[in-house]
């Protein structure tokens, strides 16, 4: 077995050293019956290249984003990550370490967060970031508990325009409370949230670009919250909007969650991502997930250590902030590496390119017969209404190698109106080739 | 003056029907520095043995218990800028909160100094 | 007030000025912020002229002030980071409860593949088998290997997975008609999470005593096992490297109560493949790809954590799953009848399944039952080698795959554990996991894994015996001044806490010394 150095006749050694008979007596604890005789009924150990031809396989019955014209987003999005970031997160002291527990022997990753916790601040335009939460969603619901903490109020008003999966991960988290409110998700507006602020919301929760690719006026959202004592808590899916549209923080935001997978890491079909989360400096103690702080060692050089722990569950148990323990490390370093490698000059160029190739698929897409779009206003992502069922011209686009877009119906089920829209992303890797190619498909479909 | 100890290491110094709070030096010793100090709001109103105040140290979070039932009348809010206070002067510059005492009978359940410093020993 | 016991001090040592060996090869390496500026970047990307038309007024005005630097630049900056970190890779790293095994490159190489890594979680399902059956297959192997009914990929990281376990629980009580039941049951020695996670979910917690042993009290759990109890959360083998031996009677005691029996399985590497939790009748558990499975750790992270359900809560796993229908795989993403909702967007951490799947395939169903094997030796070599000069609180049973020493040993020698722990850093080690668990003084939770050979183990027993020596001697320098050797000496984590610095502005100073 190539991953386990002993050999048997160290094994018998190793065993005389312990005083066991055989390595069952160390077993000796698990009751009788409950320790197997013989392997579980699972295949054997396998070779590299067996293994390799296996997961080779099964990846050949997908179809990548890379195959053909794609424009897939609704919160995870393709874009274009440089080869010296992917070469960087594989080396050994990167890819191998764990949580920095150990300041001393830690330096590289801790240095590197506390980068990304101010790659962070600065483009939400917020005081402090915390060093990676899981992903967008499930840092959205830890927004919103936080935002309970500060406000020591319970209702939560979620706006119809927020990714309806981050909203049901907020609904899974607060099951049946009834502090929370959703508003029905809209492809209009962001429904009527501003007027249903009162006395007892800790936080109204608004996404820019929303689901449905609306940018949305965050310095209103803001002042209607904190009008009556309330917190606005700013969802972001698509990161790279931050490079062109106002920052959040200098609209009056609370709390910023955001997904970052759009910076430095792949698609994944879904995981591992990586969650953004920036506040006030005011609200740092009730901020859950890790934190890393500058210091000073013994001879008074800078280094830096993981700081505020007491608010985490290691030390707090059931008084902590949060339950998380793991935080998207090696994706914070992906999205921290190519966030430098962009820089604001490229960060910006890669805003405005991403803007405009959503322009050009979005001109392209009016000339389309029985295709009306939605947005008056957009970042990269956009709905469009269509004369037919949107999973019935998706799934016929995608039999001739065209992903699309997502099916609103897919996330809304059994919502009529719903049925007819589809969410389309363009990234810089969208062509004008793909975005003719799209619009022939959706010609033929619907005609 | 009289001061009270409690099993869980904070004092009370007791000036008539007013006392002042915090935690005894052996207590700030085993909690190592202090680095932030969370307050309990005046007109608070505690029973024996509430949770009072939170003390953190880099290494623990440790809860205040309210040694007597009574009011919080005043608290000590330099320690939000210098939670070391705690270390270098507990029973001075270091105290947390006053409190009005509800029921001076329950002084009587608290230890005085020479039974503090066996209990610790 | 509460009093921390665990014995950890908070100061800095003090000592001569030491410079590091090796510094030559180990710069000092500035921030990214004061290497780059605003106008250098790594990325060609073309300057367009946009129209304004369709943003609505809400471009940005505010300075992003974001440095960049050119690809060499990030290079070296990158490298020259990676350097000052200790890694699996590079060094012995028995930390306890962290599982800190080799990272196998086939791994990551698969995950690679743009058939895993370029396919949107968004996209039809038709175009996505190959996915849904690796998914499909994942959970088979999980459930063979626990004897499970059911499984829910779908929880971030271990922590995650409790969450979902206990919301499960929690669902299934209220679908009982048990929705009063408040309390769950959590041994002193278990993981801060347990006890974290409960009290998330509005529970109580009431914490069970551990046995001078360090194992649970069958007799402690049923006086604790009143009618308003949910459940238990019981780590197995537990964080004290004990395989609780009355694990089966806790589970019938538990379930006569009408409660569940969640088990943490941050530990699982001890036992995969030899015992199937499932046979010792536990409703959930956890288990940590990135660490039973190898995903790497990644300097904190992804992981993966998915859950084993017992048939009484297959009912309610959450979405989405895979389902096998007469056309092939499809994906469950709404929640029918009792099931839970969703914990996160998407379908959890499918990066971190290839790599589980294919570290499974590799080691196969005899390979993982040998790597279990391997790490209960490992952990037992060390106990036996270093019994005589370490305390073992704990001696009574065989310990699993991990070994936990308390500070006994160091009494009198003005020596703590953290400092132990640092002078063993200065011998190329990573330390162990120190003051956890809990409940013993001083606690040093070593765990080897089965990665490492027999001549690493001997080496790392070497050093250990000698500074159990030196400490004892009475060389106190050794350990309260160090580390000496590493990129830094230890850390003013008061400061750090005091007057939190927690991003760089421009114009900051680099710190003075404090005092």
């Amino acid at each position: 077995m190539r991953y386990l150095p002993h050999s048997e006749a160290e094994r018998a050694e190793m065993l005389g050293v312990v005083g066991a008979a055989g390595i069952e007596a160390l077993f000796s604890a698990v009751p009788n019956g409950a320790l197997l005789k013989a392997p579980v009924d699972l295949p054997s150990h396998s070779p590299e290249f067996l293994v390799e031809a296996h997961m080779r396989t099964l990846a050949a019955r997908n179809q990548a984003a890379g195959d053909g014209p794609f424009f897939v987003g609704a919160g995870a999005y393709r874009h274009h990550v440089p080869a010296t970031v992917d070469h960087l997160i594989q080396r050994s002291e990167w890819l191998t370490a764990y949580t920095p527990y150990q300041p001393e022997i830690s330096q590289g990753t801790l240095q590197m967060l506390f980068e990304f916790q101010t790659q962070v601040a600065k483009i939400t335009g917020m005081e402090v970031a915390n060093a990676s939460l899981y992903d967008g969603s499930t840092g959205t619901a830890e927004a919103v508990l936080m935002a309970r903490r500060l406000t020591k109020r319970s209702k939560i008003i979620l706006s119809g325009g927020l990714h309806p999966q981050y909203r049901d991960v907020v609904k899974a988290y607060l099951r049946d409370d009834p502090g929370l409110v959703c508003l029905s998700a809209s492809p209009d507006g962001q429904g009527d949230i501003l007027d249903r602020i009162d006395v007892d919301t800790a936080a109204i929760v608004v996404q820019t670009p929303d689901f449905y690719g609306h940018l949305r006026n965050i310095e209103a959202a803001a002042q209607a919250a904190h009008a009556k004592g309330a917190l606005l808590i700013v969802v972001v899916t698509e990161v790279i909007s931050l490079g062109l549209l106002e920052a959040p923080g200098a609209l009056g935001a609370d709390i910023v969650v955001a997904e970052g997978q759009s910076i430095g890491n792949a698609l994944n079909f879904g995981g591992p991502y990586v969650g953004l989360m920036a506040t006030r400096k005011e609200f740092v103690r009730q901020m859950p997930g890790r934190l890393c702080g500058e210091t000073v060692d013994a001879n008074g050089e800078r280094g830096f250590v993981l700081t505020l722990s007491t608010r985490e569950q290691h030390i707090r148990r059931e008084k902590a902030t949060s339950n998380i323990c793991t935080n998207s490390g090696l994706c914070a370093l992906a999205f921290s590496i190519h966030m430098a490698l962009l820089g604001e000059a490229g960060f910006t160029r890669l805003a405005r390119l991403n803007h405009a190739r959503a322009c050009a698929l979005a001109d392209a897409l009016e000339t389309v017969a029985g295709v009306v779009l939605l947005n008056r206003t957009f970042f990269n992502e956009m709905t469009i209404r269509l004369n037919k069922p949107g999973a019935e011209v998706v799934e016929a686009l995608a039999a001739n190698g065209i992903l699309a877009g997502v099916p609103v119906s897919r996330l809304v089920p059994d919502d009529p109106a719903v049925e007819d829209l589809v969410v389309l992303a363009a990234t810089e890797l969208t062509t004008d080739d793909d975005i003719a190619a799209l619009v022939s498909g959706l010609k033929e479909v619907l005609a | 003056m009289t001061i009270k100890f409690t099993q869980d290491h904070e004092y009370i110094a007791v000036e008539g029907a007013s006392g002042t709070v915090g935690i005894t030096a052996y207590a700030q010793d085993q909690l190592g520095d202090i680095v932030f100090i969370e307050l309990p709001v005046v007109g608070k109103v505690l029973k024996k043995g509430d949770e009072a105040a939170v003390v953190e140290s880099v290494k623990a979070a440790s809860e205040i218990y309210a040694p007597v039932s009574g009011t919080v009348t005043e608290v000590n809010a330099v320690l939000s800028g210098e939670p070391g206070l705690v270390n270098q002067d507990p029973a001075g510059a270091g105290w947390m909160f006053r409190m009005s005492i509800a029921d001076a009978g329950e002084l009587d359940t608290l230890m005085d100094e020479a039974a503090y410093q066996d209990h610790i020993k | 007030m509460s009093m921390n016991s665990t014995g950890r001090p908070t100061h800095i040592g003090t000592g001569a000025d030491i410079t590091a060996h090796g510094a030559a090869l180990l710069p000092n390496e500035p921030l990214l912020f004061e290497i780059g500026d605003t106008h250098h970047s790594g990325v060609d990307l073309p300057e367009v002229q946009i129209s304004t038309a369709r943003l609505g007024g809400f471009e940005r005005r505010s300075d992003l002030d974001l440095a960049g630097l050119t690809e060499p630049e990030a290079m070296r900056h990158y490298v020259r980071l990676s350097r000052l970190n200790h890694s699996i890779d590079g060094g012995f790293y028995p930390l306890g409860s962290c599982t800190m095994k080799h990272n196998p490159r086939l791994n990551e190489k698969v995950a690679r593949l743009p058939g895993f890594a370029d396919i949107h979680p968004l996209q039809p399902v038709s175009t996505v088998q190959g996915a849904l059956e690796l998914m499909q297959q994942l959970a088979h192997w999980l459930m063979t290997l626990t004897n499970t009914a059911a499984v829910a990929l779908t929880p971030k990281a271990g922590a995650h997975g409790e969450l979902l376990g206990m919301m499960a629980i929690k669902a299934a009580q209220d679908a009982r008609g048990q929705g009063h039941r408040k309390v769950v049951l959590v041994p002193e020695s278990a993981h801060g999470t347990n006890p974290a996670t409960a009290a998330f979910l509005g529970y109580t917690v009431k914490p069970i005593p551990a046995r001078e042993d360090g194992t649970v009290d069958v007799s402690a759990v049923k006086a604790a096992l009143a009618p308003d109890v949910a459940a238990i959360m019981l780590t197995n083998p537990n964080t004290c490297g004990l395989f609780e031996p009355q694990v089966v009677e806790i589970a019938e005691a538990v379930h006569e109560a009408g409660a569940y029996f969640y088990c943490d399985g941050a530990n699982f590497n001890a036992i995969m493949g030899v015992v199937r939790p499932g046979d010792l009748g536990i409703d959930a558990m956890h288990i940590n790809l990135h660490k039973t499975f190898s995903t790497p750790h990644g300097g904190g992270g992804p992981g993966a954590g998915p859950v084993v359900l017992s048939q009484a809560l297959a009912p309610f796993a959450p979405v989405p799953f895979v389902r096998k229908t007469g056309e092939g795989l499809e994906l469950v993403e709404h929640a029918e009848g009792e099931a839970l909702g969703r914990i996160t967007a998407f379908h959890g951490q499918m990066g971190m399944y290839v790599r589980a799947l294919t570290f499974m395939l590799s080691h196969g169903a005899d390979g993982l039952a040998q790597a279990a094997k391997d790490a209960v030796l490992n952990a037992n070599y060390i106990k036996a080698r270093l019994g005589g000069a370490f305390s073992l609180p704990f001696p009574d049973y065989p310990t699993m795959h991990e070994v936990l020493f308390d500070d006994a040993f160091l009494k009198g020698t003005g020596i703590t554990t953290l400092d132990f722990a640092k002078a063993l850093i200065d011998e190329g080690f990573h330390p162990m996991t120190m003051y956890f668990p809990l409940v013993v003084h001083g606690a040093m939770l070593v765990e080897p894994t089965e990665s490492e050979s027999k001549q690493t183990l001997d080496q790392f027993c070497d050093v250990m015996l000698e500074l159990a020596e030196d400490a004892k001697a009475g060389d106190a320098t050794r350990f309260t001044a160090a580390p000496m050797k590493a990129p830094r000496r230890r850390l003013d984590e008061t400061r750090a806490a005091r007057q939190p610095v927690l991003r760089w502005d421009r114009g900051q100073d680099l710190p003075q010394a404090a005092e």
